[in-house]
């Protein structure tokens, strides 16, 4: 029988191919998806993402371990909806309009899937609207922005006021990253939150659902 | 490729220790020690007794370099071995014998108790690029006497890293000597594997005084290795030019070389020193002065040429407190020393002209350190050519971190400096408390005491060091020591 300690320890290590094979027997063991999910994978991401924090691993050892985590969500992503486990919650995310610089938002993009949420990347270059609606059309519950270039960061706004306008304040929360945006911008353009790096997007992200 | 600085022309070098040799032979080397002055006689070197001068000509000079080893290797309080003091090969100490402490609560510098220097022993066991402990700090709350065996004691009882320390006086040595006996179990042990580096400090101009002659001989008798801190200053005691100061650099330097080889040829030695221009506006010996800083790389190709390992007083400030200019002149002499390959490189943690030790400077300085030692290991090609499939994999995962090359290679290559080192962006770092280099210094101070460990030193000779700390204790008025209330 697989133990889910032993899909965690797999995961903080990052062994991909132990994590496929251990959920597999979990499955095959009657466990749980949802259990196989927040006690073995999460557990174990969680245990990277606080070594991490202590600087006792590092962005490398976080990818790998996520890499892992989603061998493990492959298998068990059926099952899950089989269950009707809800998605830990659906993202889309992307940078805004008039910038094509995407190193930050692929990161962002790789630590969310890696901490278990569904991210639907819309790449760069992304017009406001077209956030909004992808976010109605999969019942996403956050938009995360990205932008490098002060001329694009108005954008955000733009991007904060169609939610609005939609009707969506509330239910679909907004956050913004990149390097020249700060909390105090995200505040002034009414965004719900804003994360300085990749790490600290996906402790935001925590923060806004569970807030929601 | 090892890179690499060098100050001197292979010309220059020979003219200024050609200068050196020939002084020591005409002008001669002044010795307030009639033992030692006998020693040189009997090996025939001329002396006058009435000005306490010898006069050691280019035989005996040759002999004792021939007689002098190429390097040496030390180890630490459990045997193992943490120096390999040849070569180009770096290791970062401490300074030494600071008067004061630089208290972090007042900010401002007081004299330094036993609660200090333990407090410093404890945080340098922790911090991997001081490859020694130094016996950087003068207790104050002991006899004068016995100031300077207190700390070995000290420093033997808490961290395990091999000490670079000093007697104060003829007498001290006996104890100083006798605790590292005891910690390796005998003479012999002690020859086989040196635990500690005396530093002995011919008094410039041309001299040596009685207690740090006798040093050096006592030293030799014992095979404890030594090394020698000439101290040149420039345009007072020493001439204005640096190339004048090299060449008394030189002559001191080399009388220390013939005085212990004579003693016991074979005895390890390090080329070493302090020199420094004098400041002639506020009357200070800059040990941050760049030219304190091409002089001690200068000696170090002098001592390179003549087979010897080598030794400065160089990665250190004399700024008052744990500011910028702490950290240039800290910074600047430790990447000049790693890329001259000076063997034993002293002076993290210490600022105002060698006097004051800031235990956070320590800490900021022991990145310093781990920073100049990833840049001597220099560039080399790992698994990079041919270039073309890692740039494929770049090109189709359009990153690089999670490749095999990168897990493979991030830790040798990229040196990943504590939290002393501030590389949050703006939003992280005010977000985590906006903190000062002072105060990140002060946290990381707290964390690495509360992660100090006893080391493996076994209880009995515990037991046997304190015997005989308290016996020299009591030996000058002190019924208990400080050490005990802690």
């Amino acid at each position: 029988m697989a133990g889910l300690a032993e899909i965690s320890e797999a995961v903080i290590r990052g062994d991909d191919e132990q994590v496929d094979r251990l959920t597999k027997q979990a499955i095959a063991d009657e466990i749980s998806a949802k259990n196989i999910l927040d006690d073995g994978l999460i557990a174990g991401m969680g245990t990277v993402g606080e070594r991490f924090k202590a600087h006792e691993i590092f962005l490398p050892d976080v990818l790998m371990a996520a890499k892992a985590m989603y061998a493990g969500m492959d298998n068990l992503r059926p099952l899950l909806i089989k269950e009707g486990v809800p998605s830990l919650g659906k993202i889309v995310i992307g940078t805004v309009q008039g910038d094509l610089h995407d190193i930050g938002k692929n990161l962002v993009a790789i630590m969310l899937k890696g901490a278990g949420f569904d991210v639907i990347d819309l790449g760069n270059d992304v017009a406001p609207e077209s956030f909004v609606e992808t976010a109605k059309e999969h019942g996403a519950s956050i938009i995360g922005m990205s932008a490098l270039l002060t001329t694009t960061m108005p954008v955000m706004k733009s991007v904060v006021e169609c939610v609005e306008k939609e009707g969506l304040a509330g239910k679909v929360r907004t956050i913004v990253g990149g390097a020249p945006v700060s909390k105090d911008f995200a505040a002034q353009i009414g965004a719900d939150a804003y994360g300085f790096d990749a790490a600290n997007a996906v402790d935001r992200v925590k923060c806004l659902i569970s807030e929601n | 490729m090892r890179p690499t600085v060098r100050f001197l022309s292979n010309q220059l070098l020979e003219d200024i220790v050609g200068e050196a040799r020939s002084l020591l032979e005409k002008l001669g080397i002044e010795i307030h020690n009639p033992g030692i002055l006998d020693m040189l006689g009997d090996h025939g070197a001329k002396i006058d007794r009435d000005k306490k001068r010898a006069f050691p000509g280019g035989e005996i000079i040759d002999k004792a370099l021939e007689a002098a080893p190429s390097g040496f290797r030390l180890y630490d309080v459990e045997g193992g071995e943490t120096h390999d003091l040849s070569g180009h090969n770096v290791h970062f100490t401490p300074g030494s014998a600071a008067i004061n402490v630089l208290d972090y609560e007042t900010g401002g510098s007081r004299r330094p108790t036993t609660e200090d220097y333990v407090r410093y022993v404890k945080v340098v066991s922790r911090l991997p690029h001081l490859s020694s402990q130094s016996t950087a700090l003068v207790p104050a709350d002991v006899h004068q006497n016995i100031s300077d065996s207190y700390r070995l004691f000290l420093s033997l009882m808490y961290c395990s890293k091999p000490v670079v320390t000093g007697a104060f006086t003829i007498d001290a040595f006996n104890i100083m000597k006798d605790l590292q006996i005891a910690v390796r179990g005998s003479e012999e042990a002690l020859k086989a594997k040196p635990l500690t580096v005396f530093s002995c400090c011919p008094t410039a101009p041309l001299k040596w005084s009685d207690v740090t002659s006798q040093n050096v001989v006592d030293c030799a008798k014992y095979s404890i290795p030594v090394e020698y801190i000439s101290m040149p200053l420039s345009g007072f005691v020493a001439p204005i030019t640096l190339v004048g100061s090299l060449v008394q650099h030189t002559a001191e330097t080399l009388s220390g070389i013939v005085i212990s080889q004579l003693t016991n040829p074979g005895t390890p030695v390090l080329y070493g020193g302090s020199p420094a221009p004098f400041d002639v506006r506020y009357e200070t010996t800059p040990m941050g002065a760049v030219e304190t800083m091409m002089i001690d790389c200068a000696y170090n190709e002098i001592g390179k040429h003549l087979g010897l390992p080598t030794q400065a007083y160089i990665a250190l400030s004399d700024a008052k407190l744990l500011d910028a200019q702490a950290g240039v002149e800290s910074s600047m002499g430790a990447t000049l020393a790693a890329l001259a390959g000076i063997n034993n490189v002293s002076g993290p943690g210490m600022l105002d002209f060698e006097s004051c030790l800031s235990i956070e400077k320590l800490v900021l300085d022991n990145e310093i350190c781990g920073m100049v030692l990833r840049m001597i290991e220099g560039i080399e090609p790992r698994e990079d050519f041919p270039a073309q499939p890692r740039f494929e994999e770049l090109l189709a995962d359009h990153h690089l971190l999670i490749s095999k090359h990168t897990r493979r290679y991030l830790r040798d290559e990229h040196y990943i400096p504590g939290p002393v080192v501030d590389r949050a962006n703006h939003s992280r770092w005010l977000e985590e408390g906006g903190r000062t280099l002072g105060e990140r210094a002060h946290a990381e101070v707290e964390r690495l005491l509360g992660e100090h460990e006893p080391t493996a030193l076994p209880g009995d000779v515990r037991k046997d060091l304190t015997e005989r700390m308290s016996v020299e204790a009591r030996r000058h008025g002190m019924t208990s020591l400080p050490h005990e209330n802690l």
